[in-house]
Formats: structure tokens, sequence, C-alpha cells
């Protein structure tokens, strides 16, 4: 699966010599990364040289890494988006709450996507139409939708049928749902944003609005696209985390902004636009679960792992920023 | 007519004529509200976000933001708790110094994280969001400081003071708005820091050491936070490694944007800052009295933000009004 991305990010990236290509890379970072964490988490537990061990674990974060990949797209096209996490806990309450209301599940679902369709057309109203940063915007959806959750739900937890329990336990070809439907949507966006003329303009907004505009790119309308499409997704994943867990609460990924940034600044996404891969962000997604079920084996509170997240992600955007400012321009 | 329009004109005033509405709305329905008893409810609900909202402004003022506040606070609140649990004889206003202390550096290393490396502040406040709050759990083991582990002496001072019986707390967050003031208009450094955020490439050119402002609006912030945390203390009589100071930067934020501050920096007042607390206050003292959960207070911090945000927007549009906010 890794090597299929592996190659057609090669084939597309600039004419350089193949060593330098690869080697001196931020994903190349990440890559190393994975293999030193594996490394080292294997010898804390002979579990983790099992597949199926690392499957089950990568379901654990799976959703927050689907939304990390859109993220990422939207982060290379200039703009930042801190409410997908947020996002997610109203979609899946809106869910919850609408099928709890005796809404057939189909039309459930359809609510909550269309809940999250909503959001990100307030984010993309907020930031692209009105013109404010969008990463205060979304600092104020973030509080916002969750809010909206908490009077939705309350302190509650809204259960979800049986019927709809479990994408977890559901295997294709031996490997768990989410972790397929992550991979497929990274080879997706991945070919979208590295062989289709949207993904080039993509680029080229993030890497100077001004000079896009004037190539005749609709600056606007891509990135108003993004932020619909980031609401979608990061609805579906609200309702996949709904389904892993049976029960669906206002505090539902709390705090997960965190992480999903985290996961496209350590692949190597620039935090100013314009440069990064949607292959950095799938290896830092398997990086994370190595590391934090890897932290979990060695039995850390969960709050050290607080401790490591926060310095990885800066950590993260220093050696981004380091690399590209040596090897670029 | 110059004059009265220019002070109808004023974020200020807006702020100003939302409260009265507001609370003369609330005092329809519960004429309760419009006594000096919730007054006190009222002032005691804010002087930990007023002294959050000044050092959140003098940061927005400086085009940065800073969301590590509440763990900064949290930290802070933890080192003087610690103190006070490990040392009981120490006399209990050592407090006040430790928190404060303890703020200012962990305010620094976000100053530095961001001059040194030139990386937006939100990313590095966000990381240091988690790392702060993670290192408040390994410092206290996971362990609420008690009640009992307070001075009692400190948690008099939400309750009293010699004067007019008001409670030290709120004196001491007014004394912060007022040094606040005098700071940001009648001292060189805070027109610096106007001038930095207004124009951060124009303001080296000015002979401004940006590097060396921003590192003192970063630090103040966090010993400003960690002032809140010992109050914090003050306030509620313990710290808890995961409540104290979780969502303090959201209300923050929230009165700050209210208050006309703008997210581009180089605009914001000190009077609007303390007006968008106080209306805060008052909708946070409202809420139960019209018999509303508290469950919705996030939802509408949240949409005050954005409704503050678009607000902003529509006058900075007409762009008369934002220039001579400017000056204030």
């Amino acid at each position: 699966m890794t090597d299929t991305t592996v190659a057609t990010t090669r084939e597309l990236a600039p004419a350089r010599p193949t060593w330098h290509l690869i080697l001196v890379r931020p994903e190349t970072m990440t890559f190393l990364l994975l293999i030193a964490g594996l490394v080292g988490a294997s010898t804390l537990s002979p579990f983790f040289l099992d597949a199926n061990y690392i499957l089950r674990s990568f379901t654990l974060t799976a959703e927050m890494s689907i939304v990390a990949l859109v993220l990422t797209m939207v982060v290379i096209s200039g703009e930042i988006d801190l409410s997908p996490a947020a996002n997610m806990a109203l979609s899946a309450c809106i869910f919850a709450w609408a099928q709890d209301a005796g809404v057939p599940l189909p039309l459930a679902v359809a609510v909550g996507l269309l809940a999250g369709l909503a959001m990100g057309a307030i984010n993309a109203f907020m930031s692209i139409r009105m013109q404010l940063p969008s990463i205060i915007v979304t600092i104020g959806t973030l509080i916002f939708f969750r809010g909206i959750a908490q009077v939705i739900a309350g302190d509650r937890s809204i259960r979800v049928p049986e019927s709809f329990i479990g994408i977890n336990t559901v295997m294709v070809f031996g490997i768990p749902l989410p972790v397929v439907i992550f991979m497929v949507v990274a080879l997706i966006l991945g070919l979208v944003l590295g062989t289709t003329v949207i993904g080039r303009q993509i680029y080229q907004i993030g890497t100077n609005q001004a000079a896009a505009l004037h190539a005749g790119i609709n600056a606007k309308r891509i990135k108003v696209g993004l932020f619909l499409v980031l609401g979608v997704v990061s609805a579906a994943a609200g309702m996949m985390a709904a389904s892993r867990l049976g029960s669906v609460r206002y505090d539902l990924v709390l705090g997960g902004e965190l992480q999903m940034v985290l996961m496209a600044m350590l692949g190597g996404t620039y935090i100013f636009g314009g440069r990064g891969t949607i292959l950095g962000t799938f290896l830092a997604a398997w990086l994370l679960v190595i590391v934090s079920t890897g932290m979990t084996v060695a039995n850390l509170l969960p709050a050290i792992q607080l401790t490591v997240l926060g310095i990885l992600l800066i950590v993260a955007i220093i050696a981004t920023n380091f690399i590209y400012a040596r090897t670029q321009r | 007519m110059n004059v009265l329009r220019s002070v109808f004109l004023r974020r200020e005033a807006g702020i100003f004529v939302m409260i009265i509405l507001f609370c003369a709305t609330v005092g329809l329905y519960k004429p309760q509200f419009l006594t000096s008893q919730s007054l006190r409810i009222v002032l005691l609900l804010t002087p930990l976000i007023m002294i959050g909202a000044m050092a959140q402004m003098l940061i927005l003022v400086a085009r940065h933001v800073d969301l590590s506040i509440g763990s900064t606070l949290g930290f802070s609140a933890m080192v003087a708790g610690l103190m006070y649990r490990d040392f009981p004889d120490v006399w209990w206003i050592i407090g006040f110094p430790v928190a404060i202390l303890t703020g200012a550096v962990l305010g620094l290393v976000n100053g530095l994280l961001v001059t040194i490396f030139k990386l937006p502040s939100i990313i590095v406040t966000l990381g240091t969001l988690s790392l702060y709050r993670g290192l408040t759990f390994i410092i206290s083991d996971a362990r609420q400081i008690n009640r009992a582990n307070i001075p009692t002496e400190l948690k008099a001072m939400s309750r009293t003071s010699p004067i007019f019986d008001i409670p030290w707390i709120i004196l001491i967050a007014f004394a912060v708005a007022l040094m606040t003031y005098v700071v940001a208009r009648h001292t060189q450094l805070g027109r610096q820091i106007y001038a930095l955020g207004s124009n951060p490439d124009a303001a080296p050119l000015r002979g401004i050491d940006v590097t060396k402002v921003t590192l003192i609006v970063f630090t103040l912030s966090g010993a400003l936070c960690g002032l809140a945390g010992i109050l914090y203390a003050s306030r509620w009589g313990f710290v808890n490694p995961s409540n104290t100071g979780a969502g303090f930067e959201f209300q923050v934020i929230a009165a700050v944007v209210i208050g006309g501050v703008s997210i581009n920096g180089g605009v914001g007042t000190v009077l609007g800052t303390v007006l968008g607390v106080l209306l805060l206050g008052c909708v946070a003292a409202a809420l139960p009295l019209l018999g509303i959960p508290g469950s919705t207070q996030n939802a509408i911090y949240g949409a005050v933000i954005l409704i503050a945000l678009l607000i902003d927007r529509s006058v900075r549009q007409r762009g008369v009004v934002s220039l001579s906010r400017g000056v204030a």
C-alpha cells in the first residue's frame, strides 16, 4: 500500500536528481522516524511485530487520520481549520440525536453529513467570503460547534443502534474497515493532489495566492470547496467514531485538533502553505499510532503522552521549516 | 456634534450599550438581576478572565495569539499549590511571586520558540497547550491540591478586603487592567507593541527591536496567567491538574474579541477589553437566573466570538472608525 503512494508522488515531483528527491524531503524524515519508532517499540513489546496488533491499534485513530488527510490539503492551500474535531462531535451528536428521535438510520446518516457540510460552509463563509483569518474563525467555530453538541447531548451519552455499532470489527481482506477507508481516501486524495489540475492549483494558491489569481485560478472557489469537503469528511469521521464507540457524547475526540494538526505537520506539510504531500500525512498517521501505542505499552500515563504530543508538534514544525529553508529556494 | 459622533462610533460605546440593553432585558424578567448582590456575582465571575484578557489583548495587538494561557494558568497554580502542600510553613504571600515567575518562564518559552524559529505563534502555543497541561499532570502526579492545603488567608482574598468589603481579587483584576492601560497608552514599550502589530515589516525599520518586544509580550502574558493561577487557587480553593484553567483560553479570546481587539494586530483598547469581560460576566451570571442550563455557555461563547468577528469585519470595511480606534 505504501509503495504505490510513493510511486505516484515520485513520478510527479519536479525534475531533480532522484537521490536528492528522495533523501532531502520531510517525508523521508517521517519515514525514518516511523522505522525508528517500529524498532524502538518492538523492543518494548513483541506485539509490535504483529501486523494485526498495529492494524487494530490504528482503528482507534483512523477517523482523525482520515480528517487529517483533507486538512493537509487545506493547509497546503494556505488556510487552516482547527474545528474538525468539534465538527466530528457535533455531526455525531446530531446523527445520534436524529436516529434516537425515530429518524430511519440512512436518513440520520444523511442528516449528519449535511450538518458537517453546513459546518464546512460556515467556516468557508467566514474565512473566504468575509476574508477573516481562518485560524481565528476556526477557533470560534471550534468552541461554537462543541458548545452546540453540548446543548444537544448534555452530559448524557446517546446510544446508537446495534446494527450501526462495530465498524472497527468489520474486516476487509483481514484489514479493519476504518483502516481500509483511510487507505482508500489517502490514495484518492494523493492522486487528486498529485496528478490533477486542481491539485496543482492548490499548491499554486498556497505558494502565492496573488500569482495564482493572475494565472486565472479561482482561488476562492477551490478554498471553499476544500472547506466543504473537510466538513463532510469530518462528519463521516464523526459517525465512524460513533460506530466504533457505540455511543456519542459531546466530548467525542475532545482536543483532537491537536493530533490532526500534528499529523499534517509531522508529515512535512508547510504551515505557511504551498508545500506538503498526502504521503507525508499518511506516514505520520502510522507514526503517531506507533508512538501512542508504544507509550501505552510502556505504561506511560496519558498525561505524559499529552506532553510528548506537544513536544512532537513543536519539533515537527521546527524540523519541517528547517528542511524547507535549506532545500528549496 | 463631532465629539458626540466620535463617541458613538467607538467600539466601547457599542459594547456599553449592549451591556445596558442586556441587563435591562434580563432585569425585566428577573428584577433580582438588578441588585448589588448580582453585581457582586458578576464581578466575582470575571477577575481571572479579566487578567487573562489583558494578557491576550497585548498579544493580539502584537499580531500573535496565545492558546496556551489556560495550561499556563493551571501549571502555575499547581506549582504554587504544591509549594503550599509540601512546605506548609512558607508565608502564604510567597505563592504570588512563585506563580507569577512560573508563568513568566512558560510565557518566555513560548516567546523564544516563536522568535528563534520564526514559527507561527498559534501552532507553537497549540503545542505548548498540551505540553504544559501534560507537565501539570507530571509534577502533581495527577493528584489534586485540596482545600485543606490552600492557606486560609489566600482563600479569604476572594471574599473580602478592607476596602468597602470588595474582595481582593476584584481589586487586583482592576489594578491589572489599570496598569495595562498605562503600559499600552503611556510607555514606549506599549507604543512599540502597537507599532509591531500594525505593521511587522515597518516596525524594525523604525528601530523597534521586534524580537525583544515579542519576548516581553509573551513573558508578560505568561506572568499575568501565573497571577491568574494563584487567584484561581484563592477563588476556588483547589487546584486540579485536569480542570484548572481548561477552556480558559476560549473565554478569554471571546472576551477580547468582543472588546474590539482586532485579530489583525495593532488595534485594541483596555477599556473595550474590560467591557467585553464584563459583558461575558453578565451573560454568565444571567444564565442560571433565566433557567438556561450551564451547558449552553460554550455555544454562546462560540456564537459571540463569530458575531464579534463579523462586526469587526464590517466596521473595518468602512475603515473610518478602525483608524481612530487604533489610537486609544
